[in-house]
């Protein structure tokens, strides 16, 4: 699992899964967040470049943004999530992914943190 | 870089793991390893703990004597402040020549002074103000030696009986001082959070030792400002500063009840306080707009800033909200904020713009939870 999963800057998490994305925030994003409350996800179908605002995220303490990590299409987003905010708190890693996205150069993946490197950032 | 003030509870926070900011100048806790929701809904069920030694102690002495001391503060607060009886405290708000709020406060009738607690933001100008505009009679003291906590919740009174029995016999807005272990403590039962509870003033040197006290205690858990700022906003009360400033009367500010008869139009002492002339006016006829409750209609909060519309589609801005968030106990966005006072009426609906959609927003009772002070 350690191969297959990527980290940004930003605190997101990046999983592949077939030609998919899977994208996440990391438990440590989570915890400093604090409690979640509200999740706003993109539309199916969205065509987003790296760093656009994708995702809006509200803990009882403040709002945030999730960006796009990278360049490519968002195909499914997880509706349940904005069901049940809380998810994010208890489960970043698995049942809270955010959305799936396709990647149009899937080689750009490797720019990103592995997750030594993500853990060495978050010290 | 400015260094933080530190309350004499600053070593008790580091050791219960709070997560310190600035604020208004002092290092305080935002909250503690429970959480802002926790911590929120344990106030509610069981007693949070809070520091509030950053906010102004203030005293009024004269050798005129108290009656004396109120009267003349009743230049500066529109309040009836001879009609605090001894042992009793009332909200107040210092107003300026053109009706604005300065700062609101609570003022206790010791007997021989009045004791005022102001917010922390605006002590420094507060404690001014009292000094150029109070006849010189009247001293004005700031209590510096002094820690000033609030236990808040359901247990809260059964929590502090266990060290300070006398407060089982008091009653909502009460403002004692008892002897405790042969110190005085000034103790209320009031506080910020639409639950029954006290604030407390004592002595610097043992707050650390009472508040570890009350925390090893079953019911009783330290509370940070996060869920200090959403229990009060649950319990439709101001924050100074976001919900009411020097630009908002206390008629705008939906605070007319805290200004009493006798000082109104016809009463026996009316006006003499500064920027009467709107405030009464605006008390006999009604403001142009009134901060209202706000009940967002979809699961996003709203927070200090967002827009307000008529409708829909409408251009022009009508209004603002001034403090919002999420109710913990009500699993709920909530808000408050200025509306014309002709959209301001319960279950009027207009829309808040928000990233770049319009929402439905109604305009709702408040408190948006029931207090439970004990009368």
């Amino acid at each position: 699992m350690a191969d297959d999963i990527k980290f940004t800057e930003e605190h997101e998490w990046l999983r592949v899964e077939g030609d998919l994305v899977v994208v996440g925030i990391t438990e440590h994003a989570a915890t400093a967040l604090g409690d979640i409350v509200f999740i706003e996800l993109p539309e199916e179908g969205t065509t987003v470049s790296k760093d656009d605002e994708v995702v809006v995220i509200e803990s009882v303490k403040a709002a945030s943004d999730i960006l796009a990590p990278l360049d490519g299409e968002i195909v499914e987003v997880n509706e349940p999530l904005a069901e049940d905010p809380g998810k994010v708190n208890e489960d970043p890693l698995g049942d809270a992914w955010f959305f799936k996205m396709k990647i149009e150069d899937m080689s750009a993946l490797d720019d990103l943190l592995s997750e030594a490197e993500y853990k060495a950032l978050i010290g | 870089m400015t260094t933080l003030n530190r309350t004499p509870l600053y070593d008790f926070h580091v050791s219960q793991g709070a997560k310190m900011v600035p604020f208004a100048g002092y290092d305080m806790p935002v909250q503690y390893p429970l959480g802002v929701m926790k911590e929120h809904l344990h106030t509610r069920a069981q007693a949070g703990l809070f520091d509030v030694s950053h906010m102004g102690q203030v005293m009024l002495t004269s050798d005129q004597g108290v009656e004396a001391i109120a009267l003349a503060l009743e230049a500066l607060v529109p309040v009836s402040v001879t009609g605090i009886a001894q042992g009793r405290q009332r909200y107040g708000i210092f107003t300026n020549a053109q009706g604005g709020i300065l700062d609101d406060l609570m003022i206790a009738n010791t007997g021989e002074a009045l004791f005022l607690v102001v917010n922390a933001a605006c002590k420094g100008a507060d404690i001014a103000h009292l000094k150029a505009n109070l006849p010189a009679h009247i001293t004005v003291t700031e209590i510096t030696d002094r820690a000033l906590l609030a236990l808040q919740g359901p247990s809260a009174e059964a929590a502090l009986a266990r060290i300070v029995p006398a407060v089982t016999d008091m009653r909502f807005m009460d403002s004692h001082r008892i002897d405790v272990n042969g110190a005085e403590w000034w103790i209320s039962r009031s506080g910020y959070t639409g639950e029954d509870g006290f604030e407390i003033s004592l002595p610097a040197g043992v707050a650390a030792d009472f508040a570890a006290t009350l925390c090893e205690m079953e019911e009783v858990a330290p509370i940070g400002l996060g869920a200090r700022d959403s229990l009060r906003l649950e319990a439709g009360l101001c924050l100074y500063g976001h919900d009411i400033d020097i630009t908002t009367s206390p008629a705008e500010g939906n605070i007319a009840w805290a200004i009493q008869k006798v000082r109104r139009t016809g009463g026996a002492r009316a006006g003499g306080f500064a920027g009467e002339a709107r405030i009464l006016a605006e008390l006999d006829d009604a403001p142009t707009r009134l901060r209202v409750g706000l009940l967002p209609q979809g699961r996003a909060p709203m927070r200090e800033g967002t827009p307000l519309f008529a409708t829909e589609e409408s251009a022009e801005q009508i209004g603002v909200i001034t403090s919002g968030g999420f109710a913990p106990s009500l699993e709920h966005p909530i808000a408050m904020g200025y509306l014309p006072t002709g959209l301001a009426a319960t279950g009027t609906r207009v829309f808040a713009q928000l990233r770049g959609k319009r929402l439905a927003v109604i305009v709702a009772d408040m408190p948006f939870r029931p207090s439970t002070y004990k009368r």
